[in-house]
C-alpha cells in the first residue's frame, strides 16, 4: 500500500503536484494515468525518493519516506526510456545492482530468457538498439523478486512479440500477489491487466477507483474511450 | 560502508576508462612529454616546463572531463539512487569512479615518458614525484569542483562554459590580476596579500609548492623571494599542503550536499 497524503512539489515556478492525495492498493494493478505533462514521472520518482516532496508525506507499506534507502530493496523500477552508461555491459550493471542490495541476491533472469536477450547481455549498452536496452531496463527492474513493480512506459520501444511478454510477466506478477504501478500512453494494453486506475491532472488526483468503474461512470466501452473522456471532461471533474 | 562505495565506484570508473577520453589525454600528455624529453634534454629545465604543462592541462582537463562525466553518468546516477543505498555513499562512489581514473590517466601519462626514458634514476627523481603528486592533487581538486559545477547546472552546455570559465579564471586571469594589484600598490603589506591570493588559487599553490622544492624560486625574483622566505619551511609546505587539501574537502563537502538534496 502506498499512500500519498498531501504531497506538492514543484520545479521552479512550476507546480507540478499541488497537495495530492491518493493511494495505491497493494496487490492490484494500478494504471497511472493522465494528461502529457500531468506529473506522472514526478509521482513515480517521489516513491522512489529520487525527488523530494516540498511538503506532505508518502509511505510506502508503512514506511514513511525520510530519505533512508532501505524500503527500495522491495520495489523494482523500470525508468522511462531508459538510457544506459554506454559502455557498461547488462551483465555487468545487474552483477552490481545484484551486489548492493542488502542481502545477497542472485538475480532472477527468467524475463531475460523470455526475451532472448543471451548475447545482447554481454555487450556494451551503447551498441544495443532502443528496443533491446528497453528489454534490459525491463530484466532489471523484475531481478530481485520486488513487491512493488514501478513501470513507466515500459512496452515504449518494444515490438509486439516482447510488449506480450512483458504483459504477461506482469500478470503473473499480480497472480502472485505483487503491487504494479504503470504508466502507459497505450490504454487498450493497459485494459489488458489494469485493476485500478488513478487519473492525475492538473496536479491531482481527478478521479481513482476500479477500471470497471471507470466505464461504467463515463458510459464508454473501453478505458482508452473512458480516459478520454475524463481528460475532456476534466474541467468538470475538478468542480465536482 | 564504504564497500558499498566500492562497488559502485567499479562501474563509474569502468564507464570512465573505456570511454575514450581518459586514453587520449594520457597519450597526449606522454606525447608532449617525450617531446621536451627529446628537445630540451630531461634536465631541470624540462621538468620546469613539464610543471608548466601539468599546471595549466591537469585542471583544464578535470574541470572539462569532470563535467562530461558527471552529466553522461546521469542515467546511471537515476539507476543507482532506484537502488536501497544512501545517497551519501552514492556520492563517494560515483566521484572517486570518475575522479581516480582521471587522476591515474593524468600522472601516468605524464610521468610515462620519463620513466621510460629512465629519468627516475637521476638526482630530479624527486621533482618528478613531487609533480605526479601534485597532479593527482590538481585532478581531484577539479574533478570536485567539476561536480559541484555539473550537479548545480543541468544543461550540459552551460555546465562545461562554467567549467572552462572557472579554469581561465584560474590559470590565466588571476595571475594577471596578481600582477597588477602589486605593480599598483607596492611597497609593504604586498607580501601578505600576495600569501592571501595564492592560497585563494589551487594552482598557484601547487606552483609554489613544487618551486619550493626547487632552487628555481631564487629565479622568480621578488616572489620567488618572498614565498621561500616565508614558506620555505617545513611548517610553510604543511601550511601549503593544508591549504590544497582545504581545496579538495571544500568542494567535495558542496557537492556533496547538492548531491543529497537534488531531484533526479
Amino acid at each position: 500500500m502506498i499512500t500519498v497524503a498531501g504531497v506538492t512539489k514543484q520545479f521552479g515556478r512550476r507546480v507540478v503536484l499541488q497537495q495530492l492525495d491518493t493511494q495505491v492498493v497493494s496487490g492490484r494493478v494500478t494504471a497511472l494515468v493522465g494528461p502529457n505533462g500531468a506529473g506522472k514521472t514526478t509521482f513515480l520518482k517521489l516513491i522512489l525518493g529520487l525527488v523530494r516532496a516540498d511538503a506532505g508525506s508518502i509511505a510506502v507499506d508503512g514506511h514513511i519516506l525520510d530519505g533512508s534507502p532501505g524500503y527500495r530493496a522491495q520495489i523494482g523500477y523500470m525508468p522511462q526510456m531508459a538510457r544506459f552508461p554506454a559502455h557498461l555491459t547488462g551483465r555487468e550493471l545487474l552483477t552490481t545492482l545484484a551486489s548492493l542490495r542488502p542481502v545477497p541476491a542472485v538475480p532472477d533472469l527468467s524475463l531475460a530468457e523470455a526475451f532472448d536477450l543471451r548475447d545482447a547481455f554481454d555487450r556494451p549498452l551503447g551498441t544495443l538498439s532502443g528496443g533491446t536496452r528497453q528489454k534490459i531496463n525491463a530484466v532489471m527492474a523484475f531481478a530481485f523478486t520486488p513487491q512493488l513493480l514501478i513501470l513507466d512506459e515500459p512496452t515504449a520501444g518494444l515490438d509486439p512479440l516482447a510488449a506480450r511478454v512483458l504483459k504477461d510477466r506482469v500478470l503473473v506478477e499480480r497472480e502472485a500477489g505483487k503491487t504494479v504501478l504503470v504508466t502507459s500512453h497505450v490504454l487498450p494494453e493497459l485494459e489488458e491487466f489494469a485493476d485500478d486506475v488513478l487519473f492525475l491532472a492538473d496536479g491531482s488526483a481527478k478521479w481513482q477507483g476500479p477500471a470497471r468503474d471507470l466505464k461504467i461512470v463515463t458510459g464508454q466501452h473501453t478505458l482508452e474511450r473512458a480516459v478520454a473522456h475524463l481528460l475532456s471532461h476534466r474541467a468538470m471533474l475538478a468542480v465536482a | 560502508m564504504t564497500s558499498i562505495a566500492v562497488r559502485l565506484l567499479v562501474p563509474a570508473a569502468r564507464e570512465a576508462v573505456r570511454g575514450r577520453w581518459l586514453a587520449g589525454l594520457a597519450l597526449a600528455l606522454a606525447l608532449a612529454g617525450e617531446l621536451l624529453i627529446r628537445f630540451g634534454g630531461g634536465g631541470a629545465t624540462t621538468v620546469v616546463s613539464l610543471l608548466d604543462i601539468a599546471l595549466v592541462v591537469t585542471p583544464l582537463a578535470a574541470l572539462v572531463v569532470g563535467t562530461m562525466q558527471v552529466h553522461n553518468a546521469r542515467e546511471m546516477t537515476e539507476l543507482f539512487l532506484a537502488q536501497p543505498i544512501g545517497r551519501g555513499k552514492l556520492f563517494t562512489g560515483l566521484f572517486l569512479g570518475t575522479a581516480l581514473p582521471l587522476a591515474a590517466a593524468l600522472t601516468i601519462g605524464l610521468l610515462a615518458p620519463f620513466a621510460w626514458h629512465g629519468l627516475f634514476a637521476t638526482p630530479i627523481a624527486g621533482t618528478l614525484i613531487a609533480l605526479g603528486g601534485v597532479t593527482c592533487a590538481l585532478a581531484l581538486i577539479g574533478s570536485a569542483l567539476a561536480f559541484v559545477i555539473a550537479l548545480n547546472a543541468d544543461d550540459r552546455v552551460r555546465a562545461l562554459g562554467i567549467a572552462l570559465a572557472a579554469w581561465l579564471v584560474g590559470a590565466v586571469l588571476w595571475d594577471g590580476v596578481i600582477l597588477l594589484v602589486t605593480m599598483l600598490i607596492g611597497g609593504r603589506g604586498v607580501d601578505t596579500a600576495l600569501l592571501i591570493a595564492l592560497a585563494l588559487n589551487p594552482i598557484d599553490l601547487s606552483r609554489v609548492l613544487l618551486l619550493l622544492g626547487t632552487d628555481a624560486a631564487a629565479l622568480f625574483g621578488y616572489t620567488g623571494a618572498v614565498v621561500q622566505h616565508t614558506l620555505g619551511t617545513a611548517a610553510g609546505r604543511a601550511v601549503l599542503i593544508a591549504a590544497l587539501a582545504l581545496w579538495l574537502a571544500l568542494p567535495l563537502w558542496l557537492a556533496a550536499r547538492t548531491f543529497k538534496k537534488k531531484d533526479f
